[in-house]
Protein backbone atom coordinates (compact mmCIF):
# COMPACT_ATOMS: atom_id res chain seq x y z
CA UNK A 1 0.00 0.00 0.00
CA UNK A 2 3.04 2.23 1.08
CA UNK A 3 4.44 1.38 -2.19
CA UNK A 4 1.79 2.40 -4.17
CA UNK A 5 1.22 5.42 -2.57
CA UNK A 6 5.02 7.04 -3.35
CA UNK A 7 4.56 5.60 -6.57
CA UNK A 8 4.40 9.07 -8.73
CA UNK A 9 0.72 9.52 -11.04
CA UNK A 10 0.82 8.31 -14.31
CA UNK A 11 1.70 11.11 -16.73
CA UNK A 12 -1.32 12.47 -17.91
CA UNK A 13 -2.23 11.54 -21.76
CA UNK A 14 -1.57 14.23 -24.15
CA UNK A 15 -5.01 16.06 -24.74
CA UNK A 16 -6.21 15.71 -28.75
CA UNK A 17 -5.47 18.74 -30.11
CA UNK A 18 -8.33 20.52 -31.99
CA UNK A 19 -6.92 22.39 -35.22
CA UNK A 20 -9.82 23.45 -37.30
CA UNK A 21 -12.57 22.26 -35.33
CA UNK A 22 -13.70 18.67 -35.35
CA UNK A 23 -11.21 17.48 -38.37
CA UNK A 24 -8.71 15.79 -35.48
CA UNK A 25 -11.74 14.43 -34.08
CA UNK A 26 -12.38 12.01 -36.78
CA UNK A 27 -15.30 9.99 -36.40
CA UNK A 28 -17.44 6.88 -38.04
CA UNK A 29 -19.15 8.74 -41.13
CA UNK A 30 -22.62 8.51 -40.67
CA UNK A 31 -25.53 9.06 -43.78
CA UNK A 32 -28.45 11.22 -43.04
CA UNK A 33 -31.22 12.17 -45.54
CA UNK A 34 -32.48 15.79 -45.63
CA UNK A 35 -35.90 15.75 -47.62
CA UNK A 36 -37.73 15.06 -49.69
CA UNK A 37 -40.29 16.42 -47.17
CA UNK A 38 -37.75 19.05 -45.42
CA UNK A 39 -38.78 22.87 -44.74
CA UNK A 40 -35.36 23.76 -46.21
CA UNK A 41 -35.61 21.98 -49.65
CA UNK A 42 -37.46 24.63 -50.82
CA UNK A 43 -39.96 21.28 -52.92
CA UNK A 44 -39.52 17.68 -53.17
CA UNK A 45 -35.39 17.07 -53.06
CA UNK A 46 -33.37 14.53 -51.12
CA UNK A 47 -30.05 15.18 -50.77
CA UNK A 48 -27.68 12.10 -49.35
CA UNK A 49 -25.55 13.86 -46.96
CA UNK A 50 -22.35 12.04 -45.56
CA UNK A 51 -21.31 13.28 -42.49
CA UNK A 52 -18.32 13.42 -40.57
CA UNK A 53 -19.92 14.40 -36.67
CA UNK A 54 -21.16 18.00 -37.87
CA UNK A 55 -18.96 18.50 -40.59
CA UNK A 56 -20.14 16.98 -44.35
CA UNK A 57 -18.06 15.23 -45.78
CA UNK A 58 -20.16 14.41 -49.39
CA UNK A 59 -23.81 15.54 -50.35
CA UNK A 60 -25.31 13.13 -53.08
CA UNK A 61 -28.63 15.03 -54.08
CA UNK A 62 -31.30 12.93 -55.91
CA UNK A 63 -33.75 14.85 -57.60
CA UNK A 64 -36.49 13.84 -60.32
CA UNK A 65 -39.65 13.80 -57.68
CA UNK A 66 -41.15 16.39 -59.64
CA UNK A 67 -40.38 14.76 -63.09
CA UNK A 68 -43.33 14.96 -65.47
CA UNK A 69 -41.60 14.64 -68.43
CA UNK A 70 -42.58 18.17 -69.98
CA UNK A 71 -40.29 16.87 -73.27
CA UNK A 72 -42.39 13.98 -73.68
CA UNK A 73 -45.51 15.90 -73.68
CA UNK A 74 -44.16 18.62 -76.12
CA UNK A 75 -43.64 16.07 -78.84
CA UNK A 76 -47.20 14.71 -77.98
CA UNK A 77 -48.70 18.38 -78.75
CA UNK A 78 -50.26 19.10 -82.50
CA UNK A 79 -49.17 23.02 -82.40
CA UNK A 80 -46.44 24.26 -81.10
CA UNK A 81 -48.63 26.84 -78.90
CA UNK A 82 -49.46 24.35 -76.81
CA UNK A 83 -46.61 23.82 -75.38
CA UNK A 84 -46.16 27.56 -73.61
CA UNK A 85 -48.86 26.32 -71.13
CA UNK A 86 -46.52 23.55 -70.04
CA UNK A 87 -43.46 25.87 -69.88
CA UNK A 88 -45.11 27.77 -67.66
CA UNK A 89 -45.13 25.01 -65.11
CA UNK A 90 -41.40 24.51 -65.01
CA UNK A 91 -40.08 27.32 -63.28
CA UNK A 92 -43.17 28.18 -61.47
CA UNK A 93 -43.01 31.49 -59.94
CA UNK A 94 -41.09 33.37 -62.58
CA UNK A 95 -43.56 31.77 -65.76
CA UNK A 96 -43.02 35.05 -67.84
CA UNK A 97 -39.54 34.39 -68.09
CA UNK A 98 -39.93 30.65 -69.13
CA UNK A 99 -42.47 31.44 -72.06
CA UNK A 100 -40.22 33.95 -72.91
CA UNK A 101 -37.33 31.94 -73.65
CA UNK A 102 -39.70 29.30 -76.04
CA UNK A 103 -41.44 31.84 -77.89
CA UNK A 104 -37.99 33.75 -78.76
CA UNK A 105 -36.98 30.09 -79.37
CA UNK A 106 -40.14 29.25 -81.60
CA UNK A 107 -39.55 32.96 -83.46
CA UNK A 108 -36.44 32.32 -84.65
CA UNK A 109 -37.41 28.94 -85.56
CA UNK A 110 -40.10 30.14 -88.06
CA UNK A 111 -38.34 33.77 -88.74
CA UNK A 112 -41.02 35.62 -87.41
CA UNK A 113 -40.30 39.21 -86.52
CA UNK A 114 -42.27 40.83 -84.35
CA UNK A 115 -43.86 44.32 -83.62
CA UNK A 116 -41.77 46.60 -81.27
CA UNK A 117 -44.64 46.90 -78.50
CA UNK A 118 -44.62 43.13 -78.44
CA UNK A 119 -41.15 43.61 -77.42
CA UNK A 120 -41.27 45.77 -75.27
CA UNK A 121 -44.09 44.52 -73.19
CA UNK A 122 -42.72 40.71 -72.66
CA UNK A 123 -39.43 42.60 -71.59
CA UNK A 124 -41.64 44.68 -69.08
CA UNK A 125 -43.14 41.28 -68.00
CA UNK A 126 -39.66 39.63 -67.86
CA UNK A 127 -38.25 41.96 -65.75
CA UNK A 128 -41.14 42.28 -63.44
CA UNK A 129 -41.22 37.73 -62.92
CA UNK A 130 -37.43 38.81 -62.15
CA UNK A 131 -38.69 40.68 -59.35
CA UNK A 132 -41.29 38.45 -58.01
CA UNK A 133 -38.56 35.51 -58.12
CA UNK A 134 -35.77 37.08 -56.49
CA UNK A 135 -38.19 38.44 -53.76
CA UNK A 136 -39.08 35.20 -53.66
CA UNK A 137 -35.57 33.85 -53.29
CA UNK A 138 -34.97 36.60 -50.58
CA UNK A 139 -37.98 35.98 -48.43
CA UNK A 140 -37.31 32.52 -48.26
CA UNK A 141 -33.80 32.64 -47.83
CA UNK A 142 -33.92 34.92 -44.69
CA UNK A 143 -36.86 32.66 -43.71
CA UNK A 144 -34.54 29.36 -44.12
CA UNK A 145 -31.19 31.34 -41.78
CA UNK A 146 -34.34 32.41 -39.28
CA UNK A 147 -35.38 35.30 -40.23
CA UNK A 148 -39.04 34.90 -40.82
CA UNK A 149 -40.41 38.99 -40.99
CA UNK A 150 -38.97 39.77 -44.56
CA UNK A 151 -40.52 36.78 -45.77
CA UNK A 152 -43.58 38.71 -45.44
CA UNK A 153 -42.12 41.89 -46.51
CA UNK A 154 -41.29 40.32 -49.41
CA UNK A 155 -44.66 38.52 -50.27
CA UNK A 156 -46.03 41.94 -49.66
CA UNK A 157 -44.51 43.62 -52.47
CA UNK A 158 -44.84 40.55 -54.92
CA UNK A 159 -49.04 40.72 -54.52
CA UNK A 160 -48.34 44.15 -56.02
CA UNK A 161 -46.71 43.34 -59.26
CA UNK A 162 -48.83 39.87 -59.13
CA UNK A 163 -51.77 42.62 -59.36
CA UNK A 164 -50.15 43.99 -62.56
CA UNK A 165 -50.09 39.97 -64.15
CA UNK A 166 -53.48 39.88 -63.52
CA UNK A 167 -55.00 42.81 -64.25
CA UNK A 168 -52.98 42.08 -67.80
CA UNK A 169 -54.19 38.64 -68.53
CA UNK A 170 -56.10 37.75 -66.09
CA UNK A 171 -54.18 35.01 -64.45
CA UNK A 172 -52.04 35.59 -61.12
CA UNK A 173 -49.06 32.73 -61.22
CA UNK A 174 -49.26 30.88 -64.71
CA UNK A 175 -50.05 33.08 -67.41
CA UNK A 176 -50.23 31.87 -70.93
CA UNK A 177 -49.56 35.58 -71.89
CA UNK A 178 -46.84 35.06 -74.32
CA UNK A 179 -47.62 33.54 -77.83
CA UNK A 180 -45.77 32.91 -80.62
CA UNK A 181 -45.83 35.97 -82.70
CA UNK A 182 -47.29 38.40 -80.11
CA UNK A 183 -49.15 38.45 -76.85
CA UNK A 184 -52.30 37.17 -75.83
CA UNK A 185 -53.79 40.51 -74.69
CA UNK A 186 -52.55 43.93 -75.22
CA UNK A 187 -52.20 45.46 -71.67
CA UNK A 188 -54.87 47.89 -69.84
CA UNK A 189 -55.20 51.48 -70.91
CA UNK A 190 -53.91 52.26 -67.21
CA UNK A 191 -50.85 49.94 -67.83
CA UNK A 192 -48.24 52.90 -67.63
CA UNK A 193 -49.54 54.70 -65.10
CA UNK A 194 -49.83 51.55 -62.69
CA UNK A 195 -46.01 50.58 -63.84
CA UNK A 196 -44.73 53.69 -62.73
CA UNK A 197 -46.45 53.79 -59.40
CA UNK A 198 -45.02 50.59 -58.82
CA UNK A 199 -41.28 51.65 -59.45
CA UNK A 200 -41.87 54.60 -56.77
CA UNK A 201 -43.09 52.48 -54.35
CA UNK A 202 -40.32 49.78 -54.73
CA UNK A 203 -37.40 51.55 -54.40
CA UNK A 204 -37.16 52.60 -50.88
CA UNK A 205 -38.90 48.84 -50.03
CA UNK A 206 -35.54 47.77 -51.42
CA UNK A 207 -33.53 49.61 -48.79
CA UNK A 208 -36.07 48.36 -46.04
CA UNK A 209 -34.95 44.92 -46.77
CA UNK A 210 -31.08 45.72 -47.18
CA UNK A 211 -31.85 47.05 -43.86
CA UNK A 212 -33.69 44.17 -42.47
CA UNK A 213 -31.90 41.26 -43.29
CA UNK A 214 -28.86 42.04 -45.79
CA UNK A 215 -26.62 43.66 -43.71
CA UNK A 216 -27.87 42.41 -40.29
CA UNK A 217 -25.57 41.21 -38.44
CA UNK A 218 -26.70 37.62 -37.69
CA UNK A 219 -27.47 37.08 -41.30
CA UNK A 220 -23.72 38.18 -42.44
CA UNK A 221 -22.41 36.03 -39.85
CA UNK A 222 -24.59 32.92 -41.61
CA UNK A 223 -24.09 33.50 -44.53
CA UNK A 224 -20.67 35.10 -45.58
CA UNK A 225 -17.42 32.55 -46.48
CA UNK A 226 -20.02 30.27 -46.39
CA UNK A 227 -20.39 27.80 -49.52
CA UNK A 228 -17.66 29.78 -51.86
CA UNK A 229 -17.91 29.21 -55.18
CA UNK A 230 -14.85 29.92 -57.16
CA UNK A 231 -15.17 31.26 -60.42
CA UNK A 232 -13.14 28.49 -62.32
CA UNK A 233 -15.54 26.27 -60.99
CA UNK A 234 -18.71 27.67 -61.43
CA UNK A 235 -17.40 27.64 -65.14
CA UNK A 236 -16.66 24.33 -65.71
CA UNK A 237 -20.02 23.04 -63.78
CA UNK A 238 -21.83 25.35 -66.52
CA UNK A 239 -23.70 27.37 -63.76
CA UNK A 240 -25.42 30.42 -64.78
CA UNK A 241 -27.22 33.66 -63.17
CA UNK A 242 -27.11 35.51 -59.73
CA UNK A 243 -24.88 31.75 -58.95
CA UNK A 244 -22.13 32.68 -61.81
CA UNK A 245 -22.38 36.01 -60.83
CA UNK A 246 -22.16 35.95 -56.95
CA UNK A 247 -18.54 33.99 -58.30
CA UNK A 248 -17.45 37.60 -59.43
CA UNK A 249 -18.12 36.30 -63.06
CA UNK A 250 -19.96 39.53 -65.10
CA UNK A 251 -22.11 37.35 -67.64
CA UNK A 252 -25.58 37.92 -67.85
CA UNK A 253 -27.12 36.58 -71.91
CA UNK A 254 -29.40 40.48 -71.95
CA UNK A 255 -25.67 41.90 -72.74
CA UNK A 256 -22.98 39.32 -73.65
CA UNK A 257 -25.56 37.61 -75.87
CA UNK A 258 -28.99 40.45 -76.55
CA UNK A 259 -32.23 39.21 -77.34
CA UNK A 260 -35.21 40.88 -77.85
CA UNK A 261 -34.62 44.71 -77.29
CA UNK A 262 -32.24 44.29 -74.42
CA UNK A 263 -29.18 46.50 -76.04
CA UNK A 264 -31.54 49.29 -76.50
CA UNK A 265 -32.00 49.79 -72.49
CA UNK A 266 -28.97 51.02 -70.09
CA UNK A 267 -28.35 48.76 -67.24
CA UNK A 268 -25.29 47.53 -65.22
CA UNK A 269 -24.75 43.87 -63.76
CA UNK A 270 -23.72 43.57 -60.50
CA UNK A 271 -21.18 40.67 -59.57
CA UNK A 272 -19.98 39.42 -56.50
CA UNK A 273 -16.95 41.65 -55.04
CA UNK A 274 -16.89 39.34 -51.28
CA UNK A 275 -17.82 42.61 -49.74
CA UNK A 276 -18.68 40.72 -46.82
CA UNK A 277 -16.28 37.63 -47.05
CA UNK A 278 -15.34 35.91 -50.10
CA UNK A 279 -15.82 36.41 -53.42
CA UNK A 280 -18.53 33.84 -54.19
CA UNK A 281 -19.66 32.94 -50.40
CA UNK A 282 -23.50 32.50 -50.04
CA UNK A 283 -23.93 36.51 -49.64
CA UNK A 284 -22.53 37.55 -52.66
CA UNK A 285 -24.91 35.19 -54.22
CA UNK A 286 -27.83 36.77 -52.58
CA UNK A 287 -26.27 40.37 -52.84
CA UNK A 288 -26.48 39.76 -56.25
CA UNK A 289 -30.66 39.03 -56.50
CA UNK A 290 -31.08 42.33 -54.19
CA UNK A 291 -29.17 44.42 -56.70
CA UNK A 292 -29.97 42.38 -59.60
CA UNK A 293 -34.27 43.69 -58.47
CA UNK A 294 -32.83 47.54 -58.21
CA UNK A 295 -31.67 47.12 -61.87
CA UNK A 296 -34.99 45.44 -63.31
CA UNK A 297 -36.84 48.70 -62.01
CA UNK A 298 -34.70 50.80 -63.90
CA UNK A 299 -35.22 48.56 -67.24
CA UNK A 300 -38.83 48.87 -66.54
CA UNK A 301 -39.38 52.33 -66.25
CA UNK A 302 -36.89 52.94 -69.61
CA UNK A 303 -39.23 50.42 -71.17
CA UNK A 304 -42.28 51.93 -70.24
CA UNK A 305 -41.16 55.05 -71.78
CA UNK A 306 -40.02 53.87 -74.81
CA UNK A 307 -43.20 51.82 -75.04
CA UNK A 308 -44.68 52.29 -78.87
CA UNK A 309 -47.94 51.81 -79.85
CA UNK A 310 -49.19 49.23 -82.45
CA UNK A 311 -51.03 45.64 -82.83
CA UNK A 312 -49.74 43.00 -80.07
CA UNK A 313 -51.36 40.04 -82.73
CA UNK A 314 -49.72 41.89 -85.83
CA UNK A 315 -46.92 39.14 -86.43
CA UNK A 316 -49.41 36.17 -85.05
CA UNK A 317 -49.06 33.32 -87.58
CA UNK A 318 -52.53 31.60 -88.28
CA UNK A 319 -50.42 28.21 -88.87
CA UNK A 320 -46.87 27.01 -87.08
CA UNK A 321 -45.48 24.85 -89.21
CA UNK A 322 -41.75 25.56 -89.26
CA UNK A 323 -39.24 24.08 -91.80
CA UNK A 324 -36.73 20.72 -90.83
CA UNK A 325 -33.79 21.86 -88.78
CA UNK A 326 -33.27 22.82 -85.30
CA UNK A 327 -32.14 25.80 -83.03
CA UNK A 328 -30.90 26.37 -79.41
CA UNK A 329 -31.82 29.62 -77.87
CA UNK A 330 -31.17 30.80 -74.36
CA UNK A 331 -32.29 33.59 -72.25
CA UNK A 332 -31.61 35.03 -68.72
CA UNK A 333 -34.13 34.02 -66.58
CA UNK A 334 -34.24 34.75 -62.52
CA UNK A 335 -32.10 31.80 -62.36
CA UNK A 336 -30.46 31.44 -64.97
CA UNK A 337 -29.47 30.47 -68.68
CA UNK A 338 -33.01 28.56 -69.77
CA UNK A 339 -32.07 27.34 -73.11
CA UNK A 340 -34.44 25.77 -75.57
CA UNK A 341 -33.52 23.38 -77.58
CA UNK A 342 -36.04 22.65 -80.77
CA UNK A 343 -35.56 20.41 -83.21
CA UNK A 344 -38.35 20.51 -85.86
CA UNK A 345 -39.24 18.05 -88.69
CA UNK A 346 -41.10 20.27 -90.85
CA UNK A 347 -44.58 19.39 -89.49
CA UNK A 348 -46.96 21.00 -87.07
CA UNK A 349 -45.61 19.25 -83.94
CA UNK A 350 -42.02 19.45 -82.00
CA UNK A 351 -39.86 17.13 -83.08
CA UNK A 352 -37.79 17.33 -80.14
CA UNK A 353 -37.73 19.69 -77.48
CA UNK A 354 -34.66 19.84 -74.61
CA UNK A 355 -34.90 22.32 -72.16
CA UNK A 356 -31.46 23.56 -70.51
CA UNK A 357 -32.54 24.33 -67.24
CA UNK A 358 -30.97 26.59 -65.36
CA UNK A 359 -31.71 25.59 -61.70
CA UNK A 360 -30.83 21.96 -62.79
CA UNK A 361 -27.42 23.10 -63.34
CA UNK A 362 -26.91 25.12 -60.64
CA UNK A 363 -28.28 22.51 -58.06
CA UNK A 364 -25.25 19.89 -59.97
CA UNK A 365 -22.76 22.27 -58.55
CA UNK A 366 -24.15 21.94 -54.65
CA UNK A 367 -21.91 18.98 -53.98
CA UNK A 368 -18.78 21.11 -54.80
CA UNK A 369 -20.13 24.04 -52.35
CA UNK A 370 -21.14 21.84 -49.54
CA UNK A 371 -17.73 19.70 -48.89
CA UNK A 372 -16.51 20.26 -45.93
CA UNK A 373 -19.32 22.31 -44.40
CA UNK A 374 -21.77 22.17 -41.55
CA UNK A 375 -24.92 20.20 -41.98
CA UNK A 376 -26.78 23.83 -40.64
CA UNK A 377 -24.61 25.57 -43.68
CA UNK A 378 -25.74 22.88 -46.13
CA UNK A 379 -29.59 24.92 -45.38
CA UNK A 380 -27.75 28.01 -46.18
CA UNK A 381 -26.22 26.91 -49.14
CA UNK A 382 -29.06 25.23 -51.28
CA UNK A 383 -31.11 28.59 -50.37
CA UNK A 384 -28.36 30.58 -51.64
CA UNK A 385 -28.50 28.65 -55.29
CA UNK A 386 -32.35 29.28 -55.15
CA UNK A 387 -33.87 25.97 -56.94
CA UNK A 388 -37.44 25.66 -58.14
CA UNK A 389 -38.00 22.04 -58.35
CA UNK A 390 -40.56 21.96 -60.92
CA UNK A 391 -37.63 23.51 -63.18
CA UNK A 392 -34.91 21.25 -61.72
CA UNK A 393 -37.20 18.20 -62.74
CA UNK A 394 -39.35 19.01 -65.39
CA UNK B 1 -13.36 32.10 -85.09
CA UNK B 2 -16.38 31.05 -87.15
CA UNK B 3 -17.88 27.64 -87.60
CA UNK B 4 -16.06 27.23 -90.81
CA UNK B 5 -12.21 27.86 -89.04
CA UNK B 6 -13.15 25.25 -86.55
CA UNK B 7 -14.29 22.73 -88.31
CA UNK B 8 -11.14 23.24 -90.52
CA UNK B 9 -8.97 22.97 -87.43
CA UNK B 10 -10.54 20.19 -86.51
CA UNK B 11 -10.27 18.14 -89.31
CA UNK B 12 -6.61 19.08 -89.39
CA UNK B 13 -6.56 17.35 -85.91
CA UNK B 14 -8.93 14.39 -86.01
CA UNK B 15 -8.91 13.86 -89.84
CA UNK B 16 -11.80 11.14 -90.48
CA UNK B 17 -13.12 11.92 -86.79
CA UNK B 18 -15.29 15.09 -88.09
CA UNK B 19 -17.77 13.38 -90.12
CA UNK B 20 -19.51 16.10 -92.10
CA UNK B 21 -21.61 18.96 -90.75
CA UNK B 22 -23.55 22.07 -91.96
CA UNK B 23 -21.72 25.19 -91.52
CA UNK B 24 -23.82 28.09 -93.18
CA UNK B 25 -27.54 28.42 -93.91
CA UNK B 26 -28.78 27.02 -90.45
CA UNK B 27 -29.50 30.06 -87.61
CA UNK B 28 -26.74 27.28 -85.64
CA UNK B 29 -23.93 25.93 -87.35
CA UNK B 30 -23.15 22.41 -86.75
CA UNK B 31 -19.93 19.85 -87.18
CA UNK B 32 -20.60 16.21 -87.12
CA UNK B 33 -18.22 14.09 -85.13
CA UNK B 34 -17.72 10.50 -84.31
CA UNK B 35 -19.15 9.54 -81.07
CA UNK B 36 -15.78 7.24 -79.77
CA UNK B 37 -13.98 10.62 -80.19
CA UNK B 38 -16.43 12.83 -78.47
CA UNK B 39 -13.96 13.20 -75.14
CA UNK B 40 -10.99 14.34 -77.35
CA UNK B 41 -12.34 16.49 -79.64
CA UNK B 42 -14.10 18.27 -76.67
CA UNK B 43 -11.03 18.72 -75.03
CA UNK B 44 -9.27 20.10 -77.46
CA UNK B 45 -11.90 22.63 -77.92
CA UNK B 46 -12.10 23.72 -74.41
CA UNK B 47 -8.10 23.90 -73.92
CA UNK B 48 -7.16 25.70 -77.89
CA UNK B 49 -6.60 28.82 -77.07
CA UNK B 50 -8.17 29.98 -79.92
CA UNK B 51 -11.18 27.97 -79.37
CA UNK B 52 -11.44 28.56 -75.92
CA UNK B 53 -14.70 27.18 -75.34
CA UNK B 54 -15.02 26.94 -71.61
CA UNK B 55 -18.60 26.88 -71.03
CA UNK B 56 -20.97 23.53 -71.97
CA UNK B 57 -24.66 25.19 -73.02
CA UNK B 58 -26.74 21.70 -73.31
CA UNK B 59 -26.15 18.57 -73.89
CA UNK B 60 -29.08 16.56 -75.40
CA UNK B 61 -30.15 13.14 -76.29
CA UNK B 62 -32.08 12.80 -79.60
CA UNK B 63 -34.13 10.09 -81.34
CA UNK B 64 -33.87 10.67 -84.32
CA UNK B 65 -36.41 7.44 -85.54
CA UNK B 66 -35.72 4.50 -87.67
CA UNK B 67 -33.15 3.04 -84.67
CA UNK B 68 -30.75 5.74 -84.93
CA UNK B 69 -29.99 8.13 -81.99
CA UNK B 70 -27.84 10.92 -81.51
CA UNK B 71 -26.04 13.37 -78.59
CA UNK B 72 -26.12 17.41 -79.54
CA UNK B 73 -23.56 19.45 -77.37
CA UNK B 74 -23.52 23.15 -77.63
CA UNK B 75 -20.50 24.75 -76.92
CA UNK B 76 -19.86 29.06 -75.96
CA UNK B 77 -16.67 30.48 -74.94
CA UNK B 78 -17.09 33.53 -72.58
CA UNK B 79 -13.76 34.96 -73.54
CA UNK B 80 -13.92 34.32 -77.91
CA UNK B 81 -17.51 35.52 -78.17
CA UNK B 82 -18.14 32.11 -80.18
CA UNK B 83 -20.80 29.54 -80.30
CA UNK B 84 -20.40 25.96 -82.17
CA UNK B 85 -22.72 22.34 -82.10
CA UNK B 86 -21.38 19.21 -82.36
CA UNK B 87 -23.75 16.14 -83.12
CA UNK B 88 -22.59 12.85 -82.61
CA UNK B 89 -24.36 9.93 -84.24
CA UNK B 90 -25.10 6.22 -83.28
CA UNK B 91 -27.18 3.61 -83.47
CA UNK B 92 -30.00 2.13 -80.68
CA UNK B 93 -28.13 -1.31 -81.15
CA UNK B 94 -24.83 -0.05 -80.13
CA UNK B 95 -25.72 3.52 -77.98
CA UNK B 96 -21.75 4.34 -77.11
CA UNK B 97 -20.32 7.94 -77.22
CA UNK B 98 -17.25 8.85 -75.07
CA UNK B 99 -18.52 10.83 -72.00
CA UNK B 100 -17.41 14.40 -71.67
CA UNK B 101 -17.77 14.72 -67.75
CA UNK B 102 -13.98 15.03 -67.30
CA UNK B 103 -13.74 17.72 -69.52
CA UNK B 104 -17.21 20.01 -68.22
CA UNK B 105 -18.61 18.92 -65.06
CA UNK B 106 -22.02 20.09 -66.64
CA UNK B 107 -21.92 17.06 -68.66
CA UNK B 108 -22.20 15.42 -65.84
CA UNK B 109 -26.06 15.71 -64.66
CA UNK B 110 -27.01 15.68 -68.57
CA UNK B 111 -25.25 12.86 -69.63
CA UNK B 112 -27.25 10.91 -66.60
CA UNK B 113 -30.20 12.49 -68.24
CA UNK B 114 -29.17 11.31 -71.77
CA UNK B 115 -28.82 7.77 -70.69
CA UNK B 116 -31.83 8.01 -68.54
CA UNK B 117 -34.21 9.09 -71.60
CA UNK B 118 -32.64 7.57 -73.95
CA UNK B 119 -30.35 4.86 -72.83
CA UNK B 120 -27.08 6.25 -74.67
CA UNK B 121 -24.18 5.19 -72.57
CA UNK B 122 -21.35 7.57 -71.93
CA UNK B 123 -18.04 5.43 -71.59
CA UNK B 124 -15.87 7.24 -69.22
CA UNK B 125 -19.06 8.77 -67.00
CA UNK B 126 -18.14 7.93 -62.98
CA UNK B 127 -21.89 7.59 -61.91
CA UNK B 128 -23.88 6.90 -64.71
CA UNK B 129 -26.98 5.60 -63.30
CA UNK B 130 -30.77 7.04 -63.64
CA UNK B 131 -31.85 10.57 -62.99
CA UNK B 132 -34.74 11.55 -63.26
CA UNK B 133 -36.87 8.45 -63.52
CA UNK B 134 -36.91 5.96 -60.70
CA UNK B 135 -33.94 3.42 -60.23
CA UNK B 136 -35.78 0.64 -61.23
CA UNK B 137 -37.52 2.04 -63.95
CA UNK B 138 -37.95 -0.34 -67.35
CA UNK B 139 -37.44 1.24 -70.26
CA UNK B 140 -36.06 4.89 -71.93
CA UNK B 141 -39.31 7.43 -72.17
CA UNK B 142 -37.92 9.62 -74.79
CA UNK B 143 -37.45 6.77 -77.33
CA UNK B 144 -39.98 7.49 -80.44
CA UNK B 145 -40.99 3.55 -79.91
CA UNK B 146 -41.33 3.53 -76.20
CA UNK B 147 -44.95 2.35 -74.84
CA UNK B 148 -45.98 3.57 -71.33
CA UNK B 149 -45.75 0.12 -69.25
CA UNK B 150 -49.29 -1.25 -68.03
CA UNK B 151 -47.60 -1.50 -64.37
CA UNK B 152 -44.97 -0.36 -62.27
CA UNK B 153 -43.76 -2.38 -59.00
CA UNK B 154 -47.70 -4.32 -59.40
CA UNK B 155 -49.08 -0.61 -59.79
CA UNK B 156 -51.49 -0.06 -62.67
CA UNK B 157 -50.13 3.10 -64.60
CA UNK B 158 -53.11 5.51 -64.96
CA UNK B 159 -52.87 6.48 -68.85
Amino acid sequence: MEEMMTQPPAAPQAPTTVPGFGRALKTEEMVISMGPQHPSTHGVLRLELVVDGEVVVDVIPHIGYLHRCFEKHCEHMTNYQQVIPYADRMDYVAAMSNEFGFVVAAEKLLKIKVPERVEYIRVIMAEFSRIVSHLIAIGTYGMDIGAFTPFLYCMRDRERVLDIFEETCGARLLYNYMWIGGLSHDVQANFAGKVKDFCRYFRPQIKELNDLLSYNKIFIKRTANVGVLPADVALNYGVSGPVLRGSGVQWDLRKNDPYSVYDRLDFEIPVGKGLKGTVGDCWDRYMVRVHEMEQSVNIIEQAVEKLPAGDVAAAIPKRIRPEAGDVYVRTETPKGELGYYIVSDGTASPFRIKVKSPCFVNLSALPAMSRGAMIADIVAILGSIDIVLGEVDR
Amino acid sequence: MTAQNISDMLRARFGDAVTGGKLEGVPDPWIAIAPARAREICAVLRDDPSTACDVLMCLSGVDYGGGKLGVVYHLDSTTQRHRIVLKAEMTAADPHVASVESVWKTANWHEREAYDMYGIVFDGHPDLRRILMPDDWEGFPLRKDYRVPEFYNGMKVPY
